[in-house]
């Protein structure tokens, strides 16, 4: 069941499934199946949308008893993001967030951010605010491509 | 008040602070001079939204009438919403924007953190998960403050003005009433007291960085948090919930 989830994509970000996200908490199987998940942001849009769509990939495989339960804790942060997702994110151009949400300087202090083309650490911020809540726009000061940069939070 | 009647009152009200905020700063939406800054109001108004919901969802469950997020939101009174009259003053200018949310925010945060140590779980989650949000807005919403504040001779000026004029409604956020009482003593929430403490020393630094002079306190306006509001929210609420009312029950 793991596996059908597993190709559940992130709406905002097709090329992440929701299982690198980090945001199947659990899969319990009783009268119905529970999926627990954890919502990325409290205003984040794709939440409902998620939600349908890991009931209809479960109706899919012939399971019709579905239920979703919100879970709130522990909280997701960008560190549930798997490895294989950060590679992923990479590849398709977005520049993975930095892990170690907890130690608190990093929110407020300087992040240097790599450029997922070229690895330059020579990058500025053109925007804190991007496409979508979650990502902020940067620029590569070497090979001058913009890029995005999954907001570690 | 017992403790049951203690916790929803907190709850449904917890609500109504990012609810209110969240609508007026929908209010800019399509109306910021330039996209970065259109995009990340809009984003915290998406954040504050969320956290709203979070809140009510869990007050109707407490309440057990069937009462949905969408009813707290759209079916309640003006008197019935117990969010601060800071949060409900008008838009005004980009600095008054601005000023009202780093003060606003610099208390919801220490609010936030206090919260995620109460012994109710569902709130403690929920603060938890907020937190996160608010320390982010309030990083950006900080380094315009000290831009307007430090910038030109007009924008220092403007922005001297706003924290003036905001700053009576601030007293509000510290004064405890029974529900925060009850609250403390039953749930572990929050001293206020401590919290103002923190308050000041964190506002002070801001806004000395924004080479800006912290206002005396003078005449602090209250009521917001007993539901009497400014001839402001009427207004606003009217707009809100203008569809429910016309239309009650309608979908997407």
């Amino acid at each position: 069941m793991l596996e059908w989830l597993a190709e559940v994509a992130d709406p905002e970000i097709p090329v992440l499934s929701i299982a690198d996200l980090g945001i199947i908490r659990d899969v319990s199987i009783g009268e119905a199946v529970t999926v627990s998940l954890a919502p990325t942001y409290s205003g984040c849009p794709a939440t409902e949308f998620i939600e349908q769509s890991v009931v209809d990939a479960l109706h899919e495989h012939g399971i019709e008893d579905v239920a979703i339960k919100r879970v709130l804790a522990p909280p997701w942060t960008t560190d549930w993001i798997s490895d294989e997702g950060r590679d992923k994110l990479r590849k398709y151009g977005i520049a993975p967030p930095e892990r170690g949400v907890s130690k608190r300087e990093l929110l407020q202090g300087e992040r240097q951010v790599a450029c997922p083309r070229c690895d330059s650490l020579n990058t500025i911020v053109v925007s804190e605010f991007g496409s979508t809540a979650c990502k902020a726009a940067y620029r590569c000061g070497d090979c001058l491509e913009p890029f995005e940069y999954f907001k570690c939070i | 008040m017992n403790k049951k009647q203690a916790l929803l009152a907190y709850v449904s009200r917890l609500g109504d602070n990012p609810l209110i905020l969240g609508q007026r700063m929908v209010e800019l939406v399509a109306a910021y001079p330039e996209l970065e800054e259109e995009l990340a109001n809009a984003n915290f108004a998406l954040d504050f939204i969320g956290q709203a919901r979070m809140f009510y969802s869990y007050a109707g469950e407490l309440e057990g009438k069937g009462r949905s997020e969408d009813d707290f939101a759209f079916l309640r009174d003006e008197k019935e919403f117990k969010n601060f009259l800071l949060i409900e003053q008008p838009n005004g200018h980009f600095g008054d924007s601005i000023t009202k949310l780093v003060l606003f925010e610099s208390f919801y945060l220490l609010l936030l953190e206090a919260l995620t140590h109460c012994s109710d779980q569902r709130v403690a989650e929920i603060a938890s998960r907020a937190e996160k949000e608010i320390r982010y807005h309030l990083r950006h919403n900080s380094q315009w403050f000290v831009r307007l504040g430090d910038g030109t001779e007009e924008s220092h000026e403007r922005a001297q003005a706003s924290l003036d004029n905001l700053w009576q409604y601030t007293g509000e956020m510290f004064a405890v009433d029974d529900i925060d009482q009850v609250f403390a003593d039953s749930f572990g929430g929050p001293d206020l007291d401590t919290i103002h403490d923190q308050w000041i020393a964190n506002v002070t630094k801001i806004v000395n960085e924004a080479t800006l002079t912290m206002p005396d306190d003078g005449h602090m306006a209250s009521g917001g948090k007993a539901g009497r509001h400014s001839e402001h929210l009427g207004h606003m609420i009217t707009e809100m919930q203008y569809l429910q009312r016309t239309h009650p029950g309608v979908t997407w």
